[in-house]
């Protein structure tokens, strides 16, 4: 083992503490738990100064449109009297193309505010662009660190494009190679620099996007005078997820259900050299919306801000070829062409849709901006190339790395369910050896959303 | 011969296979990790050669040379006629809707 390596890793929680200008152990409980409210409530972030700070980034305030050809579309395959109205909030209006401006807003205005002369962030996605774009704005040196290419120095054509963008900002990318290691390089980044770490998962990461919650709360009330019966949600490292949800229930949405949805990438392994570039989503996918549901502080704080079992009520995947398909819908149906990873909700809450009323409402939560590289040409041609087998029939037959199938027909695709008691029984799992208190279950009742009583059944 | 001061990419292994995380795949064990950086080239240089570069924020990298002027080579693609298909599968749906 690499001594520098070794060194850097151990030195991980002082490097972090630096870099993000916050002390997470004030926040500790005695026994497993921590006190997830104060910590996000710490900060000094309330909702009217989070929408001006992104009101002046151009960022928020992105149109509500009622998808009314999709929905006539599901509705051809449900019964008399279902097939819920189908909303999208389109998120790609926002500055640099996605929902993640939300999250970086606040990171790069705190780190502005604390002094640090740049800011960093590990991500492969769009998040990187839009961390570079607000780090422009306020004349930050920005540094992306990305997941980007394998052994055989091959790259995703997704990612090569948000690394083009990220430069486009003026931002250095430095790309790596497949691997966990990522984080070794990117805390010596970090050390090296004195940057402000932009965390995903940072308190200022989520509370971000509750603004997007209240949006749509408020937006739908004013439209069809209630809140949504259902909110869908992308759901990767559980960020947007988790904010959304926030949102939505401080605007008083609380009975409206939330919905996680993930790509399907069962069997691919995220740290695979040989899986990378067999997958068509590098983001978006079950490979991180299960492992961070079910161990959230995996991420690269000490405790995540994002914790999506303690929000979510549903938890849904659909397969590649389904995403796909419903990306064209949206383009071909009602003249929008958006990135295929963002549609991942889209195409869950077409088969949702199906199941719920007709009078009820479903609202999707996000688009993403589209171009070369990370477009469903480009995607679909880099699968082939891969080895990867396009086809029509039942796309929940698709075996990932292998084919992508699209549906034969509308009525092919389907949603299917992710149970979320084995979810929980899996985020348990590393407490069964713990003697614990009776504060510790009520903070595991509250990270599961679940009663004690459960909590302790899930356990056995 | 690549000039100083020209904009470039260079390619640096981080850690030998040796060097790497125990938790990781075989397969992935067995390769080197490693990086790409751009910047400008601090002395002149020939391909492959190891040099040292400043990138856009200013910090310094040494590695192989790998690229001089790198532009983006992603575009759209091949050609997907499954993508046809798709689409004629959505509007024969709609179609059929529209008859009922």
């Amino acid at each position: 083992m690499n001594n520098e390596y070794q060194e850097f890793m151990s030195k991980r929680n002082d490097i972090i503490l630096k870099s993000v200008g916050l002390d997470y152990s004030k926040y500790e409980f005695k026994g497993i738990g921590f006190d997830y409210e104060l910590m996000m409530n710490d900060q000094g972030y309330n909702l009217e100064k989070i929408i001006k700070i992104q009101s002046e980034n151009m960022i928020g305030h992105t149109p509500l449109v009622e998808l009314k050809n999709i929905t006539k579309y599901a509705r051809k395959f449900a019964k008399p009297g279902y097939g819920a109205r189908i909303f999208l909030k389109d998120e790609a209006a926002n500055l640099s193309g996605s929902f993640k401006a939300r999250r970086a807003a606040l990171s790069v205005h705190q780190a502005k505010k604390l002094g640090f002369k740049g800011v960093i962030a590990a991500t492969s996605g769009n998040y990187g662009a839009a961390v570079a774009a607000l780090a422009a704005k306020e004349g930050l040196k920005c540094i992306i660190v990305q997941e980007s290419f394998d052994s055989k120095n091959i790259s995703q054509p997704e990612i090569l494009e948000k690394a083009r963008k990220c430069e486009a900002y003026g931002a250095e990318v430095v790309q790596l190679s497949v691997g966990p290691e990522l984080f070794y390089y990117f805390l010596k980044l970090i050390d090296e620099t004195g940057y402000f770490n932009a965390s995903l998962y940072s308190p200022y990461g989520i509370k971000g996007i509750e603004t997007l919650g209240h949006e749509i709360a408020n937006e739908i009330m004013n439209k069809v005078g209630k809140f949504p019966e259902a909110v869908i949600i992308t759901n990767a490292g559980g960020g947007n997820l988790t904010g959304t949800a926030r949102g939505l229930k401080d605007a008083g949405a609380i009975d409206t259900l939330i919905i996680g949805a993930s790509v399907n990438l069962y069997g691919l392994h995220m740290a695979s050299d040989d899986d990378f570039n067999k997958k068509s989503f590098t983001t978006g996918h079950t490979g991180f919306g299960i492992p961070f549901s079910i161990f959230p502080d995996r991420s690269d704080v000490p405790r995540s801000a994002a914790r999506p079992l303690r929000y979510m009520d549903k938890y849904v995947m659909v397969n590649q070829g389904s995403v796909f398909f419903m990306t064209e819908a949206l383009a071909i149906l009602e003249g929008m062409e958006r990135g295929p990873a963002g549609n991942t909700s889209l195409a869950a809450a077409f088969s949702l849709s199906q199941t719920m009323k007709d009078t009820d409402i479903i609202v999707v939560q996000e688009t993403e901006y589209t171009g070369a590289g990370k477009h469903i040409l480009p995607q679909l041609s880099f699968a082939r190339k891969n080895n990867v087998e396009l086809k029509f029939g039942n796309p929940n037959k698709e075996i990932p790395g292998k084919n992508i199938v699209f549906p034969k027909d509308g009525s092919y695709l389907k949603h299917q369910d992710i149970d979320l008691n084995e979810l929980r029984k899996s985020y348990l799992k590393r407490y069964k050896k713990i003697e614990l208190t009776d504060k510790d279950y009520d903070y595991l009742s509250k990270e599961l959303m679940v009663s004690i009583k459960k909590v302790k059944e899930l356990m056995i | 011969m690549i000039d100083k001061n020209s904009y470039v990419r260079i390619r640096k292994t981080l850690l030998e296979p040796k060097e790497r995380s125990k938790n990781i795949p075989k397969e992935t064990s067995l390769v080197p990790f490693k990086m790409w950086v751009k910047g400008f080239l601090q002395s002149d240089a020939d391909l492959f050669d190891i040099v040292t570069i400043k990138t856009i924020t200013g910090r310094y990298e040494t590695g192989r040379l790998k690229e001089a002027y790198p532009c983006y080579k992603h575009g759209y693609g091949d050609f997907i006629p499954e993508i046809l298909e798709i689409n004629n599968i959505i509007l024969n749906d709609m179609e059929k809707i529209n008859h009922e």
